[in-house]
Parts: structure tokens; C-alpha cells; sequence
């Protein structure tokens, strides 16, 4: 067929095109403007300030009384939490995923398909819901508590509304999403080979790093970034698993736009938040780069 | 010798089976719990189905989750179909324009969510149904786009070819040939789309009003005030809806293979 | 043919594709005149220009320049559902999501024909290809043998002026194509249609064609019978492309003499300036064996084909040699020999 012409292709694509532009780029834009801004009175953001990097420094340090800056670890807290729990869910989920995609690889046809709509079933359910369950069986007077307590013998346990509640619900938040892309890498190799390769004498060891890693590498990569990416900016998980103690930068952003009210912080930090992301998506496609030219 | 069978790989894969299911198992047990302090088991009962039957804000955050996702889903599914028809031949920025259509897909929807409340509130705009239904339908775009655009891709150019060479204008064409084999892809992208918007809690919590709390946000709400048995009789209902919808695309793909 | 009008007349056609530097062209200045009731081939190696040019005149590409008038009126501005062609492609391109007879239907449905007359005509289609007993099946249901006879009859259904076949014939195996190469003929001799056929299978066009426009490089080399075409190649590619032959280089000695370069003097038809290299081809079959003769050879290798033999032989500077005589008192693998080549069987290419 010939050549679609410039028009007809902006006028198809142009509507999605500007929807997304109006109601995501804009409204980033405006962000990026307000995260410079003073707070406002009545709705969160005083517009007739005068710019300043005010509400960026405020994230390291806290101003005194008499003026002078003092080191305030309360936010850094904060975001270190965010890139730590983000880094441990995906250092997790590659633990995880990288056994079960191999054995989903070795089962029949039929149990394959199955094992992956086992894999999906969680995903397709509500992240609230998901989170809540979590909550359940995590709680205070629950079973596994009790159980928990009965064991342990130096005081109390608590479970919940702690840095352990919020990975255990991140990893299970998005252990799916690890899972199938590092068996869509091992679903078209022929494991034939390998057995012939066994056969010829490599041992098992050899087989694991020369094969199984390598095969499993641009899933591993993938997934990292599809598990890092959402771990790094959640909110539901610690909202409900971390109570009010254990914040997560998303969780952070969220005050600032209900309670606080301080709208150009939240804004600064979401600008944080697009920047972390923004260097491990470089960091990433800088990786690959590299280990494509190497190959 | 089977390679793949390395030691602990079965092991550990059925401990994350349980792991998945486990939670979702006691969540549907508790919803059939009649003491309302959850852990207590006293006996079986659907008292808290009946009660969340009946009671009005549950029915009326459903409704407008469905109102909500109907309008997502229609609205992000005819502009992700216009926009892959115009995505089909290559031109120059078109990698460019693909990432900005599929950018929602990886930007925190946190950061999203409060930007496009700071939108509204710059331009006037209430908070409610007016606010939530462009916000969702931009960030269901992706969702639509994809499967319609891997479907356009896998489709035999030469069939609006040989549409046209029988006599069919550009527009019937569209509508014998493209359309019908479009189809499984564009019903695909609609149920990604409304899942995702019914699925939806962030960008609800900031945008929605009085009276058009949706089920997610009603939920969360729920789950703030505490855990009660209502708020596992409606998970469980929402699970199901979820696993019934999955396992009938799943029945449906092994039928058409 | 000579007094019926040409059922499609091309003229200094040209296409490129690709802009500016990066543009790449693959017809150059081609004019061609195809008959009424004519079965024209287009044969050339992959990307000599040969489907382009089909795809101009289906309207599938725009010219760049030129013209295509079909029985005199220009069509290279109308779009393709407004021209008197139908195409089969070729993976046929059978409507996946519609019936066998759907498929028939469609052309005659655009036409706005009365229901009736719909099912009647695509009924006829189906019953000249035998196809007629699978119209409710759809086209995953059938073999590439079936689908290609389905995509004839789509073709042929709507009654066009000019049936144009990209390589039909290709994803079908030896026996299947050797059938639907005779089938293809009876068909075209039936409907009574010019069909335009694009090939790369040399023995294919020489089989059905009428005439044959052998392509390269986005020209046509040589436009003549399937007859001459073998016989008369006019240039080395044609004589190189189309069956066997044997290529001999030498140098112009004398008037009709050319002295091979393995060392032996043949007299030859054409007259070439004295000095000048030359190609000489000739044909395995024209070719013969002779008691005494100029051009000694020795037999390497003997293939036996019912009929014929195909001689493998080595002429003195090394140059390979194939004969093809008849079987019967051949010479043993070894045996010095020598070759008879008849000037009137000889070609002479300038180099």
C-alpha cells in the first residue's frame, strides 16, 4: 500500500498522541515549575512566588532558627528506604524467579501453560487486595504472630508496620512480573543442546554459567527493571504493610498532597523520584549497550 | 539427564506457589468468618455478602468504578486503534512518539497522579468523574496500544492489498478486512484497559470528589479504618472477577490455537 | 494480436524507492506492450524490478514517472480499487477470518450485484478451479494447492480485463506447480483474459508463456517468444539465465572467425570487428560430437537421463563443456573427443 501521508498519520495518531501529552506532560511540567514554588495559604502551592531551590535543599537540611543550615536525615531516611527496599525486592525476585522459571521451562506443553496462569492469577488481582491479605495474616493477633512469639524466646515479635512487612509485600507485589520474561528467554532455547553438551562432558557447574546464565541475562535485565521501576515509586505497600512508620518516597509525596499540604515539597520530591529513575534506566541501557558490543 | 531440573529449583518453586496463594486462600476463608473480630473463627456464614449486598456506598463505588472503566476502556481503546493504524508505516520520530504513548506505563503513578491533580486544580477543573475519566483514559492508552499494535504488526500487509485490488475503497476495506482482523487485538487492549482502570486506586484517591469514591478507593478507606470481614467478602468478589476473567482469555487463547 | 488493441500499454516507466541519496532505482525507463488474450511473462532474478512493475500496474506503488493505459485509457492515477486488474499474490492472500466462498464474493459484492448473482458468479469461479465442493471452508482448512485455486477464482471472479500473478506458483511443490502450470493455461485459454506473469523460474515462463520480458537491473534485456528467447538470446545474461549453455570467450580473428581461448578457430555467423572479445554461446543440445573437428575436448563425467546423456567435457585451456547427446555409442569417461559446433547454432556476445 502506498505511503500513509503526514496527514492522515497525525490525525490517527495525534489524539492519543495529545491526550497523553495534555494530561501527562503538561501536568510533569507544572510539577517541575511548582517543585521551585513557596507553599500556599488555601490550596498547597502559593503560584506568585518567587522561584527558588528552597523545597530541594529542604530534603537534606533543616534551617534553624537564627538562619543556619542543620543536617536533617529525616527525608534521606526516606528515599535511602525507597532505593533500598526497591534494590532488595528485585535482588529477591531474581532469587525467586530465576528457579521457577527454569522448572515452569522443564514441565510438559500443557503444565507450562498452566504453571504461567498460575504465575499471572495473583497479578491480575487487585494490588490493594494483595496487600491486605498480607495484612491479615501479618497481624498482631493472627496466627502467624502467635506461632511467632511462641518461638521466639527475647521479647515481643512484631510483624507488621516494619521494613520486613513492606519487602515481603513488594516482592509479592511484583514477583510475576520477574518471573515471565526470564522464562520467555528459556521457553525458545532448545534445552536440547545442553543435554548434548552435558552429554559431552561439561559438568553442571559449566552448564549453570555458561548457559542457564547467559540464557537467562536479558530476562534477568528486564525484570529488574519492571520490578525496580514500580518498587522504587509504590505507595499502596506501605501504606498498608508499613503503617504510618515505614514510609516509602511514594507515601512521602502523598502527605505532602493530603495532610501537609505543602504541595511544592511533594512536587520536589516526585521531581527526586523521576530522577532516581531516570539514572537507572540510563544505567541499565548503558549496561546493555556495553554487553551487546562485547558479544 | 533433564538440566533444568537443577537441585531445589521444584522445591523452591512450589514454596512460591504458596507463597502466591496462600494469602489469597486466607483472605476467602476469613470472608466466610461470621465473628466480626477477625480472628476468631466462630462458623461458616455469608452474612458479610449480604451486608456489603446491601450496603449503599459499596454499591454505589461499584458503579462508579464501572462507569469509570467503561469510559477508560472505550476512550483509551479508539485512540490507541487510531494511533497504532497511524504508527504502521515508519517515518522519522516515530520511536519518539511511541515512547511518549507509552511513557504511563513506567512512570511512577504517584508522581502522575499528583501532577495531574496540580493540572486540575490550576485549570478549575472538580474534582470527581470529570477528572478521573481523562486522567485514567491517558494512563490506559498503553495498555490499549500494545496489543492492538502487535496485532496490526503480525497481520499480512497484502490483505488490504488484495481488499482493494477487489473493488474495496479505502474505507471498506478498513471495515471487511482490517477491522475483523484487528478484532482479537482491540478486545484484548479494551479488557487490559478496563482491568487496569478498574484495578486503579493512586490516581482515584487524588481525583476523585464527593460521591465518586470508586470500589479501590472505597477499599483502602476501608482498610485504614481496620480489618474487618467486609472488606474480605469484597476482595474475595473482586479476586474472583479477576481469576474468571483471566482464566476465560486464557480458555479462549487455547481455543483459538 | 496484431489488430486488437493492447489490453496494457506501460510506457518509460520508472520507480525509485528510498529519497534523496539513499534512493534506489529499480525501474528504469521501461516500455512494454502486452496484448489482448495474451499470457505475458515477466521473468528475471530476484530484484530485477519484474513484481514492481506488476505492483504499478496493480496500483499498489506510484510511479515516478511514465504511464500505464489499459486497452488505451491511462490508469496510473486511479487507485487500485478502481482499476480493471485483480492480482493473485503470491501467499495468495486468502481473507483468513472469511469463507472460501466469502472470499469468492468479495470483488462481486463491491460491484454491487444482486445477491443472487453474487452466489451464482462466485459459485462458477469456485466449479472452474473444482473448488466448488470446499465453499464453506476456510482458507486455514485447505492445502497451499487448494488456497492457490481459491485465489484464482477470487481473482477471475469479478471478470477483469487483466489477471495479474505475482510467483502463484512458488510455495507449491515440483508436482503441484508442474499440474497448476497446465491448469494456469487451460484457465487463461478459457476466461479468455490477459494474464500478466511474474516468475523467476525460467522453465516456468518458458512452458506458459506467450511471450517472455526478461528483466535485470530494472530494464527489460530482451522481449520476445518463449522460442526465440532460448534460441536467439540477445544479450549473454539472457542466454546465461534462461536453460543451459555453454559460454566459450574468445577473441574476433578474422571476418566470422573467432579465435577460443582454448586456442582452437570456429567460424560463427556474426560478423564482429576483428580483435574484439567475444562471447560464444551455444547450447548443449546443438552441440555435437564429430569424428575429427577443430575443438578437441576430453569427457569427464556422463549423466544419464532416459533420452538424453548429458556429457561433461574439458576443453584444453580447462573451460568446462556440456553435451547433450543421445544415449546410445557414447564414449567411455576419459576418451579424447571432438566437438562439432555449428555456426548457425552459435550466438556471439560482444564482451
Amino acid at each position: 500500500m502506498s505511503a500513509t501521508s503526514p496527514f492522515r498519520r497525525a490525525g490517527l495518531v495525534g489524539p492519543a498522541l495529545l491526550v497523553v501529552l495534555i494530561l501527562v506532560g503538561v501536568p510533569l511540567g507544572i510539577m517541575a515549575w511548582v517543585s521551585l514554588l513557596g507553599r500556599g495559604a488555601t490550596i498547597g502551592v502559593d503560584w506568585q512566588s518567587a522561584p527558588s531551590f528552597a523545597n530541594y535543599t529542604k530534603l537534606i537540611w533543616e534551617e534553624d532558627f537564627d538562619g543556619t543550615l542543620l543536617f536533617n536525615p529525616t527525608y534521606l531516611s526516606i528515599l535511602w528506604r525507597s532505593v533500598w527496599q526497591a534494590a532488595a525486592t528485585t535482588v529477591i525476585c531474581v532469587a525467586l524467579g530465576l528457579p521457577v522459571a527454569l522448572w515452569m521451562s522443564s514441565l510438559s506443553r500443557g503444565a507450562r501453560d498452566i504453571a504461567v496462569l498460575l504465575i499471572t492469577i495473583p497479578f491480575w488481582t487487585n494490588l490493594l487486595v494483595r496487600n491486605y491479605a498480607w495484612l491479615i495474616i501479618l497481624r498482631e493477633d493472627g496466627a502467624v504472630s502467635k506461632a511467632a512469639n511462641a518461638v521466639w524466646p527475647f521479647g515481643p515479635v512484631q510483624l507488621l508496620y516494619n521494613d520486613a512487612a513492606i519487602l515481603i509485600g513488594l516482592v509479592y507485589s511484583f514477583l510475576p512480573f520477574m518471573i515471565l520474561p526470564i522464562y520467555a528467554g528459556f521457553e525458545k532455547f532448545d534445552w536440547r543442546l545442553l543435554e548434548a553438551a552435558y552429554d559431552l562432558g561439561a559438568n553442571r557447574r559449566r552448564a549453570l554459567t555458561r548457559v542457564i546464565v547467559p540464557l537467562a541475562m536479558p530476562g534477568i535485565i528486564a525484570g529488574s527493571m519492571l520490578v525496580f521501576i514500580p518498587s522504587l515509586g509504590s505507595f499502596v505497600t506501605a501504606a498498608i504493610l508499613g503503617g504510618g512508620k515505614s514510609m516509602m518516597m511514594g507515601n512521602l509525596i502523598q502527605l505532602q498532597f493530603g495532610q501537609s499540604r505543602n504541595w511544592p515539597f511533594g512536587a520536589a520530591i516526585s521531581v527526586v523520584l523521576l530522577a532516581l529513575m531516570m539514572l537507572v534506566l540510563m544505567g541499565i541501557a548503558i549496561w546493555k549497550n556495553r554487553q551487546e558490543r562485547k558479544t | 539427564m533433564n538440566l533444568r531440573r537443577l537441585p531445589l529449583t521444584r522445591e523452591i518453586s512450589l514454596a512460591v506457589l504458596v507463597y502466591l496463594y496462600v494469602p489469597v486462600v486466607v483472605l476467602i476463608v476469613y470472608s466466610f468468618n461470621a465473628n466480626r473480630t477477625a480472628t476468631v473463627w466462630s462458623e461458616t456464614s455469608l452474612d458479610w455478602y449480604r451486608k456489603i449486598l446491601v450496603n449503599p456506598s459499596i454499591r454505589d463505588a461499584t458503579w462508579n468504578s464501572l462507569v469509570l472503566a467503561t469510559a477508560a476502556g472505550i476512550g483509551a481503546t479508539l485512540l490507541a486503534l487510531a494511533a497504532a493504524l497511524g504508527m504502521k508505516s515508519r517515518f522519522r520520530g516515530a520511536g519518539l512518539v511511541e515512547a511518549v504513548l507509552n511513557a504511563p506505563l513506567i512512570l511512577p503513578e504517584v508522581v502522575v497522579a499528583v501532577a495531574t491533580l496540580m493540572l486540575f486544580v490550576g485549570i478549575g477543573i472538580d474534582m470527581g468523574l470529570t477528572a478521573m475519566i481523562p486522567a485514567h483514559i491517558a494512563f490506559c492508552i498503553p495498555f490499549a496500544y500494545l496489543p492492538i499494535k502487535a496485532r496490526l504488526e503480525g497481520m499480512n500487509p497484502s490483505l488490504e492489498e488484495a481488499a482493494q485490488d477487489l473493488y474495496a475503497n479505502r474505507f471498506v476495506t478498513f471495515r471487511r478486512v482490517t477491522l475483523p482482523l484487528l478484532w482479537p487485538g482491540i478486545m484484548a487492549g479494551f479488557t487490559l484497559a478496563f482491568v487496569t482502570s478498574l484495578d486503579d486506586f493512586l490516581t482515584s484517591f487524588f481525583l476523585s470528589g464527593p460521591g465518586s469514591t470508586t470500589l479501590p478507593v472505597y477499599i483502602f478507606s476501608a482498610i485504614r479504618a481496620g480489618i474487618t470481614p467486609e472488606i474480605n467478602a469484597i476482595s474475595t468478589i473482586m479476586l474472583i472477577v479477576s481469576v474468571a476473567l483471566v482464566v476465560t482469555s486464557f480458555l479462549l487463547g487455547k481455543m483459538r490455537r | 494480436m496484431t489488430n486488437a488493441p493492447s489490453a496494457i500499454t506501460v510506457q518509460s516507466v520508472s520507480k525509485s524507492f528510498g529519497r534523496g541519496d539513499a534512493a534506489i532505482r529499480v525501474l528504469h525507463d521501461v516500455s512494454v506492450e502486452i496484448g489482448a488474450r495474451e499470457f505475458f511473462t515477466l521473468l528475471g532474478p530476484s530484484g530485477c524490478g519484474k513484481t514492481t512493475l506488476l505492483r504499478l500496474i496493480a496500483g499498489f506503488e506510484e510511479l515516478d514517472s511514465g504511464s500505464i493505459a489499459i486497452e488505451g485509457a491511462r490508469i496510473d492515477h486511479l487507485p487500485p480499487f478502481q482499476r480493471p486488474v485483480n492480482t493473485v499474490f503470491q501467499n495468495y492472500a486468502l481473507f483468513p477470518h472469511l469463507t472460501v466462498a466469502q472470499n469468492v464474493a468479495f470483488a462481486l459484492e463491491m460491484q454491487n450485484l444482486s445477491a443472487a448473482e453474487v452466489r451464482r458468479r462466485a459459485g462458477e469461479a469456485l466449479e472452474m478451479v473444482r473448488m466448488g465442493s470446499f465453499a464453506a471452508r476456510k482458507p486455514s482448512e485447505l492445502s497451499g494447492g487448494q488456497q492457490q485455486r481459491v485465489a484464482l477464482a477470487r481473482a477471475l471472479a469479478p471478470r477483469p480485463k487483466v489477471l495479474l500473478l505475482d510467483e502463484p506458483l512458488s510455495a507449491l511443490d515440483l508436482k503441484l506447480r508442474k499440474e497448476m502450470q497446465i491448469e494456469l493455461k487451460q484457465l487463461q485459454t478459457e476466461a479468455g483474459i490477459t494474464f500478466v506473469f511474474v516468475t523467476h523460474d525460467q522453465e516456468e515462463a518458458l512452458t506458459l508463456s506467450d511471450r517472455i520480458a526478461v528483466m535485470q537491473g530494472g530494464r527489460i534485456l530482451q522481449l520476445d517468444t518463449p522460442r526465440t528467447i532460448y534460441e536467439r538470446p540477445a544479450h549473454r545474461f539472457v542466454a546465461d539465465f534462461i536453460g543451459e549453455i555453454n559460454l566459450l570467450d574468445g577473441q574476433v580473428s578474422g571476418p566470422g572467425r573467432v579465435r577460443l581461448d582454448c586456442g582452437a578457430e570456429i567460424a560463427v555467423a556474426a560478423d564482429q570487428t576483428p580483435g574484439a572479445r567475444v562471447t560464444v554461446a551455444i547450447r548443449p543440445e546443438r552441440a555435437a560430437l564429430a569424428q575429427s573437428g577443430a575443438l578437441p575436448a576430453e569427457v569427464t563425467h556422463a549423466a544419464y537421463l532416459g533420452t538424453a546423456t548429458i556429457l561433461q567435457l574439458r576443453l584444453a585451456n580447462g573451460a568446462p563443456f556440456l553435451l547433450r547427446a543421445a544415449s546410445a555409442n557414447l564414449p567411455e569417461i576419459g576418451a579424447q573427443v571432438s566437438l562439432h559446433l555449428p555456426s548457425d547454432a552459435l550466438q556471439v556476445f560482444a564482451a
